[in-house]
């Protein structure tokens, strides 16, 4: 280990250890890159795309890319910012995102970083796909309208559960989250709300049952500090203030 | 025989391996139509493997059904030059003739007509496939014939041999092609000289990967070979999937032996005894000889254990075959599908050189490099790297297709102009080539002087012309489709960004667009350019990018001129209500009421 290794990110030093991403240093050092299927405790995965910043000139995503020595970044010029806002009104437009009707609202990721990146209407049109509500588990509900695909929990179900409940399923347009048990219910797998799997979703849909509204809106992690300043929601999971 | 007896039988031939799963499920959909819950119950409890597993590799790829299919799965090529040659009024024929509407199998269970992505048989097309053999030069003589042995229910091996013929169509050769080497003699070069000479020559001459992205060959071989690793892997990349290229098919077809025999050579150099080809299932006809000329190869002592007498030297190569996913061309997902999963590109670093099939360090390498390859190592760097030119040496191989007089296969040393070329093809009045596929660069007669080299317009083959009277907008339309179907979900700007982009060519293509929309495609296709994950979604906006650059007539001649209009025809939206209604009189329709 090295300790005098730095990068620049907005002309900012930030050290970095070996085998660090830039997003790894960059969470140690308190500075904010936005994303969304990254969380530390999980293998990097680098689909969102949101983390992508400007490193020497040349595109790539935060989560994923080893830091370098000298390395000089930029996570904060109008070009990025409008490139975080596209591809979170593309996420916004694919899905089935009603922020006024989630109980996730105030402490959902996809709001946050949209407030963050100062997105004011989802621009393109929508797809309005017809997508279902599973409600079979008697803790836990999944509203697959606002999957966001990052596979947070398909990869705490395998990695950390040891149980593969959830897989990715399609291609392209059409890929979609989905539940290994015979009926293809979550009621009908080994899923617990003990599992980390209930535990890691940024978004709204995977759901606790039964404490909806126990934190009235306006009380809510995102309510009171954006996302730049408190960071990940599954990082507050235990928290009385989320 | 059972489905269990069946399982069991192609299973065990594998040992049951989980990273088999692909090859598995390919022989099932053949045997069966199509992959049963109860098929996928007994391979996931024969591979320890979760079932929704196994649906998301079936649902991955085009191929695969987990419902039934008819029992003759035509899929007829989607490719913009077949629909040059009439194929969307032969599917509709057929589709007529056999009472079926595309995508959804006959009720009795018969038939089911579709479309498929480019099936490489474009200088012979329109092509099709059923139950994936591959049928060309459809007219609609055989359209009929094809209706009525479906009709008859005759199987398809009795099919006339005649619907089957596929030609190498070449039209040029050059040094690959011209070459009369014996079999074995490269391997006899390599033990000569040994693997650090080899891979010199190798380095020396100058030789690029023939995919398109051209990395040199010697520095990926050297960098395998300086990886330490208990295993190393040799794979061919024969899913040649981009439209319009189809060099490959010949090269496997005519020349396997030379491609095997590159593989053996790079096995050598590197220190690898197992090597992979991956061969795109739609050319599902190449297997069975491929298999045969492996089996002679190893009965003639240059495959398998002690090659050629070398103690040591062992090295042996497995077929795998893809099942319809464009993406599987890029050489990470190439290897996630060797390893039976969904074909989702890996992150790089690290690259697979490094950490490639089964995390070991592996090569990966085009059917045409593996070919050069094996020739630099009987005829020596110099002899390769005098043709071309400096930057680009020795010779390509490039698919010609579309509107010219010659299609085929014609290689050329690089550095030739795309004038040169449309001379010998014979093409006229042309409007536009595309080069290097749907993913590639439009080009317009002002730069038809450019050459083919990878310092200028590089290729992995695809060249196909259009000429004047042509809709530039259909070819546009054509690959935002492909590339919607082809996109592998993975990452958010190509996911979204490509159906985006598919819809807004769509409203410009049936003149509903303003220029709002053409600014809109311009940015959705710089967010795709930038921030996709892989090569796929980077390249895919490059048809709408390049012709909104180079042909904008093609797109004001469609456009509305406000800057804004909606994306649906109003009059049209009420067609559903007139259908319900059984209305169709000047009343129901909007703007007509007198």
């Amino acid at each position: 280990m090295n300790g005098s290794n730095t990068f620049k990110l907005d002309g900012k030093d930030i050290p970095f250890e070996d085998g660090d991403t830039i997003m790894d240093a960059a969470l140690r050092a308190g500075e904010y890159i936005p994303h969304l299927c990254h969380n530390p405790e999980f293998s990097p995965h680098g689909s969102c795309r949101v983390c992508v910043v400007n490193a020497n000139g040349r595109q790539i995503s935060a989560c994923t890319q080893p830091a370098v020595q000298n390395m000089e970044i930029d996570n904060s010029s109008d070009e990025i910012m409008d490139q975080r806002r596209s591809l979170l009104q593309m996420l916004f437009v694919e899905g089935n995102h009603v922020c006024p009707g989630c109980e996730k609202s105030g402490a959902c990721q996809l709001q946050a970083v949209a407030y963050y990146a100062n997105m004011l209407s989802p621009h393109f049109t929508h797809f309005f796909p017809q997508r279902s509500v599973d409600a079979s588990h008697a803790d836990i509900a999944i509203d697959f309208n606002r999957c966001i695909l990052c596979e947070l929990c398909v990869r705490a179900s395998r990695d950390v559960d040891h149980k593969n409940v959830f897989a990715i399923d399609g291609r392209g347009i059409n890929s979609h989250l989905v539940i290994n048990s015979p009926s293809g219910k979550l009621g009908d797998s080994s899923f617990a709300a003990s599992d980390k799997a209930a535990h890691v979703c940024p978004v709204g849909a995977i759901l606790p049952k039964h404490t909806a509204y126990d934190r009235p809106i306006g009380e809510r992690l995102y309510d009171k500090q954006p996302i730049s300043v408190v960071g990940d929601v599954a990082a507050h999971d235990q928290d009385e203030d989320r | 025989m059972s489905i269990e007896e069946f399982i069991s039988s192609i299973t065990a031939s594998a040992n049951n391996q989980p990273g088999h799963l692909l090859q598995y499920l390919y022989e099932i959909q053949y045997q069966y139509a199509h992959i049963s819950q109860q098929a996928i119950k007994l391979l996931a409890e024969k591979l320890s493997l979760t079932e929704s597993h196994i649906h998301g590799v079936i649902g991955f790829y085009s191929f695969l059904h987990d419902s039934p299919r008819g029992a003759y799965d035509v899929l007829i090529s989607d490719s913009i030059t077949d629909h040059m040659l009439g194929s969307r009024s032969l599917l509709d024929a057929l589709c007529k003739k056999l009472g079926v509407v595309p995508g959804v199998p006959r009720e009795d269970g018969r038939v089911t007509v579709d479309t498929t992505s480019c099936t490489g048989l474009c200088d012979q097309g329109p092509a099709m496939l059923v139950n994936g053999w591959a049928v060309t030069r459809l007219d609609e003589n055989r359209i009929d014939n094809i209706a009525e042995l479906i009709e008859s229910a005759t199987a398809v091996d009795q099919w006339p041999n005649e619907f089957f013929r596929v030609e190498d169509n070449i039209q040029r050769r050059d040094i690959l092609l011209s070459d009369e080497s014996n079999d074995g003699e490269a391997l006899r070069s390599l033990i000569d000289q040994g693997e650090d000479a080899m891979l010199e020559q190798i380095e020396s001459s100058g030789l690029r990967g023939r995919g398109g992205a051209g990395f040199n060959t010697g520095m990926k071989w050297r960098f395998c070979k300086q990886t330490e690793a208990d295993q190393r892997y040799v794979v061919c990349n024969a899913d040649e999937g981009e439209p319009g290229t189809f060099k490959d098919r010949i090269l496997l077809n005519a020349y396997a032996d030379k491609v095997f025999e590159g593989m053996t050579v790079c096995a050598g150099v590197i220190g690898a005894t197992k090597g992979c080809l991956y061969l795109r299932g739609e050319y599902r006809y190449l297997r069975a000889p491929l298999e045969q000329i492996l089996q002679q190869r190893r009965e003639a002592g240059l495959l398998g254990n002690t090659i050629l007498g070398q103690g040591g030297f062992d090295f042996d190569i497995e077929i795998h075959m893809g099942a319809g996913a464009y993406i599987c061309g890029e050489e990470s997902s190439l290897i996630e599908s060797l390893e039976g999963k969904r074909g989702i590109p890996r992150k790089r670093p690290p690259f697979p050189v490094t950490h490639g099939y089964q995390n070991r360090p592996t090569v990966v390498n085009n059917v045409e490099t593996f070919m050069a390859a094996a020739l630099i190592a009987v005829h020596g760097a110099d002899w390769f790297s005098s043709v071309g030119t400096e930057q680009s040496s020795g010779t390509k191989l490039i698919s010609i297709s579309g509107d010219c007089e010659k299609p085929g296969i014609y290689e050329y040393p690089f550095g030739v102009s795309i004038q040169d070329i449309l001379k010998d093809c014979a093409a006229k009045d042309t409007q536009a080539v595309q080069i290097a596929g749907a993913a590639g660069f439009t080009i317009p007669p002002a730069e038809f002087e450019r050459c083919i080299a990878f310092e200028d317009v590089s290729t992995g083959g695809s060249f196909m012309v259009f000429k004047q009277d042509r809709d530039l907008l259909d070819m546009v339309k054509n690959f935002a489709h492909f590339f919607v179907h082809e996109s592998c979900g993975f990452c958010t700007p190509c996911r979204v960004g490509s159906s985006l982009m598919k819809d807004l060519v769509d409203k410009v293509h049936s003149g509903h667009a303003g220029q709002y929309d053409l600014d809109e495609m311009q940015n959705i296709g710089q967010l795709m350019r930038s921030t996709s994950h892989c090569g796929l979604g980077t390249t895919a906006p490059n048809p709408v990018l390049d012709t909104l650059e180079k042909f904008p007539q093609i797109y004001e001649k469609h456009l509305k001129h406000s800057s804004y209009e909606p994306a649906f025809d109003l009059d049209a939206a009420l067609q559903d209500a007139r259908d319900i209604t059984g209305r169709d009189d000047a009343g129901a329709h909007l703007g007509t009421k007198s």
